[in-house]
């Protein structure tokens, strides 16, 4: 395993190790540059993980201090857990659900496909599905995709039956168990899935595809790639031209280090990767860095959220297999008939008992949802996974009274609902709902939105220097050698989980990245 | 299906000793949860009177006719503990708890731990609901007593299983009651 000095600038140096940072260090490391990833939580590995809901929190959590703002039920119910990230060697993908699925075509068209929506500030990609398919494909066979690559689709669990029963008596045609980067079949020296459940706690199994044990080991077995793990990232540095030079970080210890770098990649998550440039404000970059645009933070995406859970007079016994075990797809048409733009996918979702009593109704008390709870074995459960809309004041600012332990200021999150998420939220609680009482359902529960896991936009693509931060490429418009590599990077959000999205623009990033390194452009 | 038994079974060493917290099981079951229960006597910092009217709250909040006392007890017995150790944490439960029998008594010539029925205990609690104590305990009780591994079963919740094996020969794809698709 490859170990770097702080003073070599040869090195690229990516701040974070999840599907962007731990993708693009391999391609990088396979390609033969050094490369140095920078990760702020521990190295947790498959043996550590625990199957039991609070105590993996404990472990593997984002839990540092953020602020939250606006009209989002989330800054309510969690004022100071925005979103449910890892801060863990793996990043998000050692949470994640495995789902992988394409954009639609017109998703990547957003602004010429819905119009202009007042309240919102849509923009095309600067790429198209054309231009992305062949980085899917390569995504999809490096993440053992299900359904692509005549990789078989899992066998669907229980929660699964139920949803796919309901679902067909309404009619809906595209029901499956999902394209899922879980192997249904050892592959890739890794075993099939063993419907362990507890996908959100780390998969035991590794069946699940995530960087920690796939991307991470192959990137350092090429001596060329190394993963520093508890440090985390304070600030980017740059020289008197405006190009990065490195990044200082504070270690184990707490002490601050400098590690420089010829090239600089962000992959930090929509709340950290922007957090970070404006931390990085210089005498030169006084709004932050890679932000003459001000985009940097702005049109921060979460999807349109929410789940259905439904109890029937029968058990289901949810939790047991694939925690996201199935998808009905019909609903992620684009179609203003139904009085929204953009669509929502339906994935199946269980939770366990403790956090069950915990978000099934944030806040609730008393038999209404001590009713419920004693129902758990006979409960279903969906999540809806919507677009939502950018709107330059969701926004991910530094909190001007909030600081951390490194006496940077921490992250503010402040997000309204556009009108078009409120309505498009609510068709899915009413179809969420119809496919449970379909089958039997006596009771079903709107539950609100978690704790974001799907964060997106903060340092958008755009094709013009003035509507965004990085170019198709996601190196910023401002500054050559400072890229970002993480789901910040996305324009718009696409009905879609977005971690097959991600790792296919890193990989599409490594290939340009190095042509340019080799064309000595960067 | 395979069905999870949700019939109590709770063996001696975990009856003696207590399954979560220092509080055993046996001596709730022997001496009630009021303020004259040995464990609320033995209560250091907060009088035996709150421990059992804390008791009571958390079976209001989170009622579960199936759970026995003891669960309700083991899930508030931290709070005497922190008291020692936090001084405004506990006047705001001791003033909390004080709150709240003033009300009772308002209404019901009684303290909470004596007002007889749920419904009026509940409509008190409502009176409280955005006071310190109340959000307190209802915050910390979904990880005290959710997360006690003794009661998941009850619930029909079986907990681990990459230790077992997975769901993969135990029932992951057994529902047997859905109308063919």
């Amino acid at each position: 395993m490859a170990t770097f000095d702080l003073n070599d600038d040869t090195v690229v140096c990516i701040v974070g190790s999840g599907a962007g940072g731990g993708t693009l260090g391999n391609e990088l490391a396979q390609k033969g540059i050094k490369v140095v990833i920078l990760e702020a939580g521990g190295r947790h590995e498959i043996p550590d993980f625990i199957n039991d809901e609070w105590a993996s929190f404990t472990q593997l959590a984002w839990k540092d201090m953020r602020t939250t703002s606006g009209s989002w039920r989330v800054a309510h119910d969690f004022p100071n857990l925005p979103a449910w990230i890892v801060k863990s060697v793996g990043g998000s993908t050692v949470h994640w659900a495995g789902a992988s699925l394409r954009f639609q075509e017109h998703e990547f068209k957003a602004r010429s496909t819905y119009g202009s929506l007042t309240g919102a500030n849509l923009l095309d990609w600067p790429i198209t599905l054309a231009d992305m398919e062949p980085w899917y494909a390569r995504a999809e066979d490096k993440m053992g995709t299900t359904g692509t690559n005549g990789i078989p689709r899992l066998p669907g669990n229980n929660n699964y039956k139920v949803l796919e029963a309901g679902a067909r008596k309404l009619g809906y045609k595209e029901v499956h168990t999902g394209n899922m980067s879980i192997n249904s079949q050892p592959r890739d020296g890794r075993g099939a899935c063993q419907q362990i459940g507890f996908c959100f706690q780390g998969c035991k199994s590794g069946g699940k595809w995530s960087t920690l044990y796939t991307e991470i080991p192959k990137g350092e077995a090429t001596g060329n790639l190394e993963v520093r793990p508890n440090a985390m990232a304070i600030h980017i540095e740059h020289d008197a031209q405006g190009k990065v030079t490195g990044v200082v970080y504070a270690d184990a210890d707490g002490k601050q280090q400098r590690q420089k770098a010829r090239v600089v990649a962000v992959a930090g998550n929509s709340l950290e990767s922007p957090r970070l440039l404006l931390n990085s404000a210089s005498a030169r970059y006084s709004n932050g860095l890679a932000n003459s645009s001000g985009q940097v933070g702005r049109n921060y995406l979460r999807h349109t959220t929410g789940s259905v859970y439904a109890v029937f007079d029968k058990p289901v016994h949810m939790y047991r297999g694939t925690t996201m075990a199935g998808i009905v797809r019909d609903e992620a048409r684009n179609d203003p008939k139904r009085g929204f733009v953009g669509g929502y996918e339906l994935e199946t979702l269980s939770l366990g008992l403790p956090f069950m009593a915990a978000f099934l109704d944030p806040g609730a008390w008393g038999r209404s949802l001590t009713s419920a709870l004693e129902d758990y074995p006979n409960m279903a459960g969906l999540w809806i996974v919507g677009e939502d809309m950018p709107r330059e004041q969701n926004r991910v600012t530094l909190d001007p009274k909030v600081k951390d332990g490194n006496g940077m200021p921490v992250a503010s999150v402040h997000f309204d609902d556009h009108e078009n998420d409120e309505k498009m939220r609510n068709h899915a609680y009413q179809q969420g709902a119809a496919i449970y009482e379909a089958v039997g359902a006596v009771r079903t529960f709107p539950t609100p939105p978690y704790p974001s896991t799907h964060n997106l936009g903060t340092n958008r693509m755009s094709a013009n220097a003035r509507d965004g931060v990085v170019n198709k490429w996601g190196q910023t418009h401002d500054v050559k050698n400072l890229f970002v590599s993480d789901g910040s990077q996305f324009t718009s959000g696409a009905a879609c989980n977005p971690t097959l999205t991600i790792v296919a623009l890193a990989i599409r990033q490594a290939d340009a990245m190095a042509g340019m390194m080799g064309r000595k452009e960067i | 299906m395979r069905q999870v038994d949700r019939r109590t079974k709770v063996s001696r060493r975990v009856f003696l000793r207590g399954s979560a917290t220092a509080v055993p099981a046996a001596a709730v079951a022997a001496a009630g949860v009021g303020p004259e229960a040995a464990w609320a006597q033995e209560a250091k910092n907060l009088k035996p009177h709150t421990m059992a009217t804390l008791v009571l709250m958390a079976r209001d909040i989170y009622p579960h006719d199936r759970l026995a006392d003891v669960y309700y007890v083991q899930a508030v017995a931290g709070y005497d503990a922190k008291a020692g150790q936090d001084a405004a944490f506990q006047k705001m439960v001791e003033e909390g708890v004080a709150q709240l029998d003033a009300a009772a008594q308002k209404n019901h010539k009684s303290p909470y731990l004596v007002v007889a029925w749920e419904t009026d205990r509940v409509a008190l609690l409502h009176g409280v609901e955005h006071g310190a104590l109340f959000q307190k305990m209802r915050g910390d009780l979904l990880v005290s007593l959710y997360n006690n591994k003794a009661i998941w079963a009850k619930f029909g919740y079986e907990g681990a299983s990459a230790d077992k094996g997975g769901y993969i020969n135990r029932g992951f794809n057994d529902i047997d009651w859905l109308p063919q698709a």
